[in-house]
């Protein structure tokens, strides 16, 4: 019809054009007059960012490009999944190198020799970067790429705004870049999770508003009167990852120009509030966001609705009341009062019941279609994903108990049940909600090939098996020869016999890591093939090029 | 300063524990209320019913 071309700045690209010279004005000032080279180089860092993005507005402004997409195209909502794709790449390239990350610290634990003596591949800095790699740059773009796919489908609405969902997706991106770049500097703020120093967790609180009003936005729009579940689950994930970011990360930095900071809180309550905010990072990053996923793709992979949708209300609610409360198990003979530590450990206990709620409506989906994990190694990557959240929420209470916790605490027992999870629940979740997406995102008939996702499902199964069979032979170990007395009151071991009885222990660790690694690149391999040389849904039909218009 | 702790965490331990088992409570007459079953069912078909 009329083909004026929009000639007017929108509220969006003014707004965003300021937000970012203004980002870009402050950090360049900093940058300019900082003694420290590290908050030099990424105040520089974010200051370019910030002007490529102004640059990008406006170019695509005086292209006349800047027309406002149609928010439905023949009747059906036209949704805009650019940025989904993007989250979805990021997210396989940082799990590889997350995974990468994780076998050479684990390679460096077995033998100290590959430290190299060199300060920025030392395993005290590569360890946050694993950490941080694996959980909020693999997982962080997982649930950003998902959350923005399934709040538009469940909603039948596209996104809001065109730069928007952008900021959203790349600035994440970049505060994991200074983020990570940071640690391998020695940046760190020492809190586990919270590394990033304060211009990281400023730059990160950007984002994040930006992120919790474009999926609001969606769902303001929404066609769809009842709001999905899973929606449930992403919203408490964002609401809840902002307070506890916000109180956790409560710093004042020593001086403008100093990448150091002094949080507010004093003593305990700051080990308080650090075990707050860890333990809700494992329930509202890892858990909340995750089970949204379950969710929605297993029964949309399953062709079969939730097994009960009145489970999952009171699954929702009951998570969220709960997991607020757990995170003083974390501090179990320190000097947090006795009954603080005492609360955490029974809220982590009355935790059992929601979490296999959540497990049991999640298996029960399948019941009467069983026959479909003989035949679909994405559908069983994703239901042994729930047995292995099933198995890592059993574990976790149990090690929360305080005479259990005496043993395992400071162990490498630790370590196993959070890849348990980690490997185990939030990996495979997120493999098999990657490979339901990336045929669907560039609509593709099927994968390249489910024979390689049956190979990664194999060799991942055996890598995880190892690693936790291994820290938990090796930690309960530790934690007995720790406690170990002779006949006369003596600690019968030295501690390093405690290290080098572990020895056997890391190298089966390394290997399993290893193997872990191997699975995930073939899973990359497998999405590079299917975007590659897959077949398209309805290659005859016209109507497809109409169903991406966004760039 | 101590009275007002206590004053606050007496109110935490009986005040906030009412309050929560009330909302939970109203979550499960709401996720049980017989009635909402239809809704339920229909909305547990969202994710299977998009078009493409």
């Amino acid at each position: 019809m009329g083909e004026r071309k929009v000639r007017y700045l929108s509220l969006e690209e003014g707004g965003f054009s300021l937000l970012l010279l203004s980002i870009a004005i402050f950090c360049l000032v900093i940058a300019g007059k900082t003694w420290d080279p590290v908050l030099a180089f990424h105040t520089a860092l974010i200051a370019l960012a910030s002007l490529a993005g102004i640059f990008f507005i406006f170019r695509r402004y005086f292209d006349g490009n800047n027309t406002p997409a149609p928010l439905e195209i023949n009747g059906k909502p036209n949704y805009n999944m650019a940025p989904v794709k993007f989250a979805a790449w990021a997210s396989v390239f940082w799990g590889i190198a997350g995974f990468t990350v994780g076998v050479i610290i684990a390679s460096q634990l077995a033998f100290p020799a590959l430290n190299f003596d060199l300060p920025w591949i030392n395993f005290g800095r590569l360890r946050p970067l694993h950490t941080s790699a694996v959980i909020f740059a693999f997982g962080g773009n997982v649930l950003l790429g998902t959350s923005l796919y399934v709040v538009q489908r469940t909603c039948q609405a596209r996104l809001p705004g065109a730069i928007a969902p952008w900021f959203v997706v790349l600035g994440y991106n970049l505060f994991i870049v200074v983020a990570g770049t940071g640690y391998l500097l020695g940046v760190t703020q020492g809190k586990e999770y919270a590394e990033p120093e304060w211009y990281a967790d400023w730059l990160l609180t950007i984002v994040w508003v930006g992120y919790l009003l474009t999926f609001l936005g969606c769902i303001w729009r929404r066609k769809e009167p009842h709001i999905y579940v899973a929606n449930w689950f992403y919203l408490a994930f964002i609401v809840t990852i902002a307070v506890l970011h916000l109180f956790n990360n409560a710093s004042v930095p020593v001086s403008i120009y100093s990448t150091k900071s002094y949080i507010v809180w004093a003593g305990v309550q700051d080990a308080m509030v650090q075990w707050w905010y860890g333990h809700n990072a494992v329930g509202f990053f890892l858990t909340a966001g995750f089970l949204a996923i379950m969710y929605y793709f297993i029964p949309k992979r399953a062709e079969r609705p939730v097994y009960s949708y009145r489970l999952s209300i009171v699954h929702f609610w009951a998570l969220i009341f709960l997991y607020m409360w757990a995170g003083p198990h974390h501090l179990h003979y320190t000097s947090l009062p006795q009954w603080a530590s005492t609360l955490g450990m029974t809220f982590s206990i009355i935790l059992w019941m929601p979490s296999w709620g959540g497990m049991i409506n999640g298996l029960m989906t399948l019941s009467g279609a069983w026959d479909k994990l003989r035949t679909d190694p994405v559908l069983r990557m994703m239901v042994v994903s729930v047995a292995f959240y099933g198995m890592a929420t059993f574990e976790g209470p149990l090690m929360s108990i305080r005479a259990v916790n005496g043993l395992s605490h400071y162990t490498d027992w630790t370590i196993g049940h959070v890849h348990a999870g980690a490997l185990g629940w939030v990996g495979y979740i997120s493999f098999g909600a990657l490979y339901c997406l990336v045929p669907w995102l560039y609509h593709k008939k099927s994968l390249y090939s489910l024979r390689l996702v049956n190979w990664h499902f194999w060799i991942s199964t055996l890598g995880i098996v190892f690693y936790i069979c291994a820290m938990w032979v090796s930690g309960i170990m530790q934690g007995l020869m720790w406690r170990a007395y002779d006949s006369l009151g003596f600690l019968e071991y030295s501690f390093i016999e405690t290290v080098d009885a572990m020895y056997p222990f890391y190298v089966i660790r390394a290997f399993g890591g290893l193997l872990f690694l191997a699975g995930a690149l073939i899973m990359l391999y497998n999405l590079l093939m299917t975007v590659r040389v897959g077949e398209s849904v309805g290659s005859e039909a016209a109507g497809q090029p109409a169903m991406a218009p966004a760039e | 300063m101590d009275a007002t702790y206590t004053a606050l965490a007496h109110f935490a331990q009986t005040g906030g524990l009412l309050y929560f088992m009330a909302i939970f409570a109203g979550v499960i007459v709401y996720a049980c209320w017989p009635g909402n079953g239809e809704r339920f069912d229909d909305a547990s078909h969202i994710p299977l019913r998009e078009d493409d």
